[in-house]
C-alpha cells in the first residue's frame, strides 16, 4: 500500500474508530480493571487506600450478608426464570395460532416491558398492599386470606418475583413468537400426514426447533436476573429483615451507603464470576444437547 | 416494510418477523380463490393443518379466553394506577375498592408538581436520553463501519476486546466509574449522566454485522472516484444503514430513559435527577399516600407509553430481528 493510502487509512481510523475506542476505554474497560484492582484494597473514598490482598474475598465468602443476598438472588432466579419462560412460551404458542387480533394482544403484553421499573414497582407495591391492595382483595373474593406480601419476610420475595414476571412476560413472548415464525411449515405438514397429535407435534417439532430461542431467552434472563436491582430497591430496599436483599443491592449499599469501595468491588467480582460460570455451564449444556440430537 | 395490499389479510401477514417474510406473498388471484374456499390458506403457521376447519371451534374459544385474560392482567394494573391517582385520600383507602374515583380530583397531580420539580425531571430525562442515544448511534455506526471495512493491525484482537465487555455486568464498573466522576468533579452533571451510556459493544457489533452484509460494490464506485473511508461513511454507508441505526436508537433510548441505578448513584441534587429517579424519591415524602404516588407513576409512565403507541410495531419488529439474527 502506498504511503498516501496508509495516511488516509490511519486518518479514517482516527476519525471513525478513535471516539468509540476512547469511550470504551474510559467508561468500560478501565473501570473494569480498576474495579479488579480496587477489590484488593480497603478504601472509603476520603482516607488513604490500603492494600489487603484477598482479604475482601475471604471476608465476602463468609459474610452472612453476602451469603444471604446470594441465597435471595438464587431464590429470585428459581421463581422468576421458569415462570417467565413457561408462561411466555404458552402465550407465544397461543398467539401463533390462527387468530384475529394477534398484533393487538402482542402490543398489550408488551406495554409493561416499555414502562419504567419505577412506575411498575410503585404500581405493584400498591396492588400488593396487604390491607387495601387489589391482589388481596381478589384473593379474598375467592376465600383466600392474602399474605402481608412486601411486609412479610416469608412473602416479600414472592411479591418481587410476581412483579418481575408480569413486567418481562411480553419481552420473552415476542422473542418466542419470532422463533415460532421461523419454523418451516412443511415440518408440520409432514407430521400431519403421519397423523401426529398436537401434543406430539409440540414435543417432536416445535420444542426442538425452538431450542435456540429457548437458549437465548434463558441466557439473557438468567444474566439479567442475577443483576436484579431496580424493583427491589424501589419496592423493599432489601427488606423486610433482609428477605429481599440481593447481590446488586448489597454492592450498592456497601459502596454508596457504607463507602466500602474495595469490599463492594470484591462482591461485584464474585457476582461476575457467578454469572460467567453459569453462562459457560449453560453453553456447555447446550452444546451437549445439540450433539445428542444430531 | 410494504403493507399488504389486501386489507382483509393485514393482521395475518404482519408477522413479528416483519420484513423477512419466509413465504412468497400470495398473489391476488390465489387470495381470492382462498377466500372462496373459506379463507384459511394464508393465515397462521398451522393453516394447512386447520384447513378443514370452518368457523370458531372450542380450542379457538379457549385461546381467546386465555389471551383476553392475559391482556386484562397486563392492563388492569395501569387502569388501577390511573383510577387511584384521581381519588381523594378518603376514597383511596376503602374496602372493597372502588374502580371509579368518586369524587374525582386532580389534587394528587398538583401535589406531585408542588413537591418536586417534575418539569425539570422531564427535561433532564429527555435531554439525557436523546443526547446519549444520538452519541451512541453515531459512535457505534462509525466504529462498526471501521471494524467492517478498514483493515488494520490488531483489528481482531480489538474487536474481541469489545465483545468481551458484553459479558461484564454493569455493577462491576459502578464503583470505579463513580470514583472517576467524583475525581473529575462531575457528580450531578449532565456529562456524567450521558457519557457512560453513550458507548457500548452491542451497538458496534450490531452495526459491524450490518456493514459486513452490505455489498461493497456501491462503495467501490466511490473509491474509484477518489473518496476516502470517511467521506464514504458519511455520504453513503450511514444512509444505507438507516434501518439498523433506528433499531439501535430505539434500544438505546429505552435503556437510557428507564435507567435507574447509575442516576441513583451519580445524582444527589434534585435539579439533576431524571424522571424515574425523581419520582421514586416521592416515596420519601408521600410514603403511604398511594393516590399521590400513583399520580407520580402516571407521570412516569405517560411519556414512554406515548412513544410506544407511536412506535409500537417498529419496536417489536426491531426486537424480533436483533434477538437472534
Amino acid at each position: 500500500m502506498s504511503p498516501a493510502a496508509d495516511r488516509s487509512k490511519y486518518l479514517a481510523l482516527a476519525v471513525l474508530l478513535l471516539p468509540s475506542l476512547a469511550g470504551m476505554v474510559v467508561f468500560l474497560m478501565a473501570p473494569v480493571l480498576s474495579s479488579l484492582v480496587l477489590s484488593f484494597s480497603e478504601w472509603d473514598l476520603i482516607g488513604e487506600i490500603s492494600w489487603v490482598g484477598i482479604d475482601n474475598y475471604v471476608t465476602a465468602l463468609a459474610d452472612p450478608a453476602v451469603l444471604g443476598a446470594l441465597r435471595n438472588t438464587l431464590t429470585f432466579i428459581l421463581g422468576y426464570l421458569p415462570s417467565v419462560v413457561i408462561i411466555a412460551l404458552g402465550l407465544a404458542l397461543l398467539l401463533n395460532r390462527r387468530i384475529r387480533g394477534r398484533v393487538v394482544f402482542r402490543a398489550i403484553y408488551f406495554v409493561p416491558v416499555v414502562t419504567s421499573w419505577v412506575a411498575v414497582s410503585l404500581i405493584w407495591k400498591w396492588l400488593l398492599n396487604p390491607q387495601y391492595g387489589l391482589v388481596n382483595f381478589a384473593l379474598g373474593a375467592v376465600g383466600i386470606k392474602g399474605p402481608g406480601w412486601l411486609f412479610d419476610p416469608a412473602w416479600a420475595m414472592t411479591g418481587v418475583i410476581l412483579t418481575s414476571v408480569w413486567k418481562d412476560i411480553g419481552f420473552v413472548t415476542v422473542i418466542y413468537l419470532a422463533g415460532l415464525q421461523d419454523i418451516p411449515e412443511p415440518l408440520y405438514e409432514a407430521a400431519a400426514l403421519d397423523g401426529a397429535t398436537p401434543w406430539q407435534r409440540f414435543w417432536s417439532i416445535t420444542f426442538p426447533m425452538l431450542a435456540p430461542t429457548t437458549f437465548f431467552v434463558t441466557t439473557i434472563s438468567l444474566i439479567s436476573s442475577f443483576q436484579v436491582f431496580d424493583q427491589v430497591w424501589i419496592m423493599t430496599q432489601g427488606g423486610p429483615a433482609g428477605a429481599t436483599s440481593v447481590m446488586v443491592e448489597l454492592i450498592y449499599k456497601n459502596a454508596f451507603s457504607y463507602y466500602k469501595m474495595g469490599y463492594a468491588s470484591a462482591i461485584s467480582w464474585v457476582l461476575f464470576a457467578l454469572i460467567f460460570a453459569v453462562t459457560i455451564a449453560q453453553n456447555l449444556l447446550q452444546k451437549k444437547l445439540d450433539r445428542s440430537d444430531g | 416494510m410494504a403493507e399488504p395490499a389486501n386489507p382483509t389479510v393485514t393482521t395475518d401477514l404482519t408477522t413479528p418477523t416483519g420484513s423477512f417474510p419466509r413465504k412468497r406473498e400470495p398473489l391476488l388471484a390465489e387470495r381470492a380463490a382462498d377466500t372462496a374456499n373459506g379463507g384459511s390458506r394464508f393465515r397462521g403457521n398451522d393453516s394447512v393443518l386447520e384447513r378443514k376447519r370452518r368457523g370458531v371451534t372450542l380450542p379457538d374459544l379457549a385461546t381467546y379466553a386465555i389471551l383476553i385474560a392475559g391482556a386484562v392482567v397486563m392492563l388492569l394494573p395501569f387502569a388501577w394506577m390511573v383510577s387511584t391517582s384521581l381519588k381523594t385520600a378518603g376514597a383511596t383507602f376503602v374496602t372493597p375498592p372502588n374502580w371509579l374515583p368518586d369524587p374525582a380530583t386532580s389534587d394528587n397531580y398538583a401535589k406531585v408538581f408542588d413537591s418536586a420539580p417534575v418539569g425539570q425531571f422531564l427535561f433532564n430525562s429527555i435531554f439525557v436520553s436523546v443526547t446519549s442515544t444520538v452519541l451512541m448511534v453515531l459512535f457505534c455506526a462509525m466504529s462498526g463501519y471501521a471494524f467492517a471495512r478498514i483493515e488494520f493491525r490488531g483489528r481482531t484482537v480489538l474487536f474481541y476486546a469489545y465483545l468481551a465487555t458484553l459479558m461484564i455486568p454493569q455493577q462491576v464498573t459502578l464503583t470505579p466509574l463513580f470514583i472517576i466522576m467524583n475525581w473529575l468533579g462531575w457528580t450531578n452533571s449532565y456529562q456524567a449522566l450521558i457519557l457512560p451510556s453513550s458507548f457500548g459493544a452491542f451497538g458496534t457489533f450490531l452495526l459491524r454485522q450490518f456493514f459486513l452484509r452490505l455489498p461493497k460494490e456501491i462503495e467501490e464506485a466511490a473509491f474509484i472516484d477518489g473518496a476516502g473511508y470517511i467521506r464514504i461513511f458519511f455520504t453513503i454507508a450511514i444512509h444505507l444503514a438507516r434501518p439498523a441505526l433506528a433499531t439501535l436508537a430505539v434500544f438505546a433510548f429505552m435503556a437510557s430513559w428507564n435507567s435507574f441505578l447509575w442516576p441513583l448513584i451519580i445524582t444527589t441534587d434534585q435539579s439533576m435527577m431524571t424522571l424515574p429517579l425523581g419520582l421514586s424519591a416521592l416515596q420519601g415524602r408521600w410514603t403511604t399516600d398511594w393516590n399521590v404516588l400513583m399520580a407520580g407513576a402516571v407521570i412516569a409512565t405517560l411519556p414512554i407509553i406515548a412513544v410506544y403507541v407511536f412506535a409500537q410495531r417498529f419496536i417489536i419488529k426491531g426486537l424480533s430481528h436483533t434477538g437472534l439474527k
